[in-house]
This record gives C-alpha cells, structure tokens and sequence, in this order.
C-alpha cells in the first residue's frame, strides 16, 4: 500500500501529495497528518477523488486509510 | 467614538462636532507575484476599513517590508499599484517606513474623515433588516488552489479584479440610507463578520447559503480540499452560536467561512433601502446581493439556511 507522511506540512501540501500518490487510481492509500486543516483537506480530497477514508487517531497524528470506493 | 471593544474595521475620534477621523492600518505578505496587482490589492484592502466605517480617506502611510534581494523594480511596482489606488480613492499616500524582513509585505496605515453623524459601526443590525453583501466570496480558498497549482492563474482574473476594486463606490451608494450596520468582509469570513454585526443586538442574522455570491471554482476548490486553515478557525469559532440547515452543502459553509482578502462591504438596512442601494449600485455595474435577514433572536446568533 502507498503511504504518504505529511505530518510537518501545512495545507495545502498534504492535499498536493495525496492528489499525486492518487493520480495512478490505486485501490487503497495510506497518508498521516498531524493538524485539523490537513486532515479536513485531505478527506475532501479524497471523497472527491472516490475513496473512502477509516480514520485512526494516535496522540496528535491522524492517520487515514483511503481505499477505492 | 469607536474603539477595541467592538472588534470594529477602524477606531474612530470625534475632533469636533462635525469631523471624526477614522485610523486603521493593514498589510500583509504577497499573495500574487504580479507586484502591481499586490499593491493594488494591498491598499484597496487597507483603505476598505475606512469606507467600512462610513468614512473617505483623505491620507495614508505605506508601510513597507522588503528581503534585500528583492529588486527596485519589484519594490518600484508595489508602491506604484499602492499609489494608484490611494489616486483613484482621492487619498494622498504623505509617506510610509520600510524595513528589512525575509517576508515582503506592504499595506497602509490610512486617516479618514466622516461627519460624527455619518459613522457606521459593525454592529447593531435591527430586526426587519435585510443583509446586502458587495462582493462574491472565495477568495482563501481560490488562493489556496492557486498555491497548490490546482487552478490557473487565467481562471481567477474575475477575483483578481475584484480584490483590486475599491470599496468606494459601494460606500457611497449607501450614504443616505438607513444603514444599521456596515463591515467589510476580511479575515473572519463572512459568518465571523456577521456573528460581529448580530452581537450586541437582540437579533438573529438568517444567511440564505443559496443565494450567497460565489466566485467561479470556489465550490469545486473547496470540495477538493482547498479550505485555507482560516476558514476552519473561522468555522470554529462561529460554532457555538451558529445552526445549520442539514441541506447546506459542506462547500457552501467553507464559503462561508472562507477568509477574504479585499472582500466587500456588507450592510444591514431596512428592505426599502437595500432595494435603493442595490439599484444604486446597479446603475454603476456594481453587482450586490441580499444574502439574508435580520430576525428577532432566536436560540442561534446566526442561522445558515437553503
């Protein structure tokens, strides 16, 4: 599975590397961020290119398991 | 007349009982590498606050800090679209200070005049109102997209321009009417300048989230998850005294919170004299909006409705 560590990056940097791990269509993607504004981006971005996301949540660090829906 | 307590757009001084000067100072970093249109925008954005308050701007101070490595000319054509702006508003820019900073940035400090009698203030909207709003929103989120490269430069000339359009002639299409309330729509976003103008009143302000102005591809951008981290905080902090509709779509909210930059005017005034202001604008090609109401309070201070 592709995995994307964005924690560190502010917005709109994880939403730029998430649309690049996702332009191949994978089935499943994995990406961590660390702030609300990441996180919130990233599942726009990704209900929008047609994945879901299973949230897990581990100290400050969200980490979003997007598979193709 | 005005100070701090009311987060209004710019403080206020009463220096006799026919002249009040109005004080405010903005500035900011790039958020376009034209530096012409910066300084357009810039100053369009700084002597807002003046028109915010019912006032014009009769002198400004640049304010101005530069990376040592930036050029005369980049420098030359900031001040030059400052200049231009401050012309066009019959505003004299009498000087300014620049410094060293590894962030450029440029803004005004401005002085404007208005009769006492002639101030408005961010609050104090009456129940009966309607909300009239003079610009389309999207700014934060098209200049996220832009940031990102997942929009053009070409597809956000309509923003552009509006960011450099003073808000002087929206201003003075509204002298003479009833206006309760007046604030220009900057950093809190729509809904964080609304909550302003609904507090201290006993009313409730009803936004129709179909009928707010959007600029093109704010909708698509915010789907897409290019909500600056402003527009969240905004949302956040609106949260407690705001209800939702469950047919609002989560773009139209992030609209709604979306931080602008050289935003429009926004007023609260009786329905008879929103007819006359946006036919007044009208007449100069100036679009404008009723976007809501004011109602007795009700159990939220704002309501985002379809």
């Amino acid at each position: 599975m592709k995995e994307i560590d964005a924690r560190g990056l502010s917005c709109p940097q994880p939403v730029i590397l998430l649309k690049q791990a996702l332009a191949d269509q994978p089935q499943t993607c994995k990406i961590w961020v660390d702030h609300p504004t990441a996180r919130e981006n990233t599942l726009r971005f990704a209900a929008h290119a047609g994945y879901k996301a299973d949230i897990l949540e581990q100290g400050g660090d969200v980490c979003l398991t997007l598979s193709k829906k | 007349m005005v100070g701090f307590d009311t987060s209004d757009d710019a403080c206020v001084y009463r220096i006799s009982g026919d002249l009040a000067m109005i004080q405010t100072v903005d500035f900011f970093p790039p958020m376009v590498d034209d530096p012409y249109l910066f300084g357009q925008i810039a100053a369009c954005n700084a002597l807002s606050d003046v028109y915010a308050m019912g006032g014009e701007p009769k002198l400004a101070l640049n304010l101005l800090c530069v990376t040592s490595c930036l050029g005369k000319e980049v420098v030359g054509e900031i001040l030059r679209g400052g200049a231009d702006k401050a012309l066009e508003a019959g505003c004299t820019i009498s000087g300014g200070h620049t410094i060293e900073d590894p962030v450029p940035k440029y803004g005004l400090s401005v002085t404007g005049f208005a009769h006492p009698s002639e101030i408005l203030r961010n609050t104090g909207a009456r129940q009966g109102d309607v909300v009239v709003l003079t610009k389309p929103l999207g700014t934060g989120i098209l200049l996220t997209a832009l940031k990102a490269d997942f929009i053009e430069m070409e597809q956000c000339r309509e923003m552009f321009a509006l960011m450099a359009t003073l808000n002087a002639a929206a201003a003075q299409a509204a002298r003479g009417l009833a206006v309760h309330a007046c604030t220009d729509i900057t950093g809190f976003g729509l809904l964080g300048h609304l909550y302003e103008m609904a507090s201290g009143g006993d009313v409730t302000i009803r936004i129709q989230a179909g009928r707010l102005p959007l600029l093109p591809h704010a909708q698509e951008m915010a789907a897409m998850g290019m909500v600056p981290g402003g527009a969240y905080r905004n949302l956040e902090y609106v949260k407690p005294y705001l209800a939702v509709s469950p047919q609002v779509s989560r773009e139209l909210l992030d609209i709604a919170g979306d931080p602008q930059t050289s935003g429009g005017l926004c007023f609260a005034l009786p329905e008879e004299d929103a007819r006359r202001l946006v036919q007044r604008l009208a007449r100069r090609n100036i679009p404008a909006w009723v976007v809501g109401d004011v109602t007795a309070a009700s159990s939220s201070v704002l309501e985002l409705m379809t």
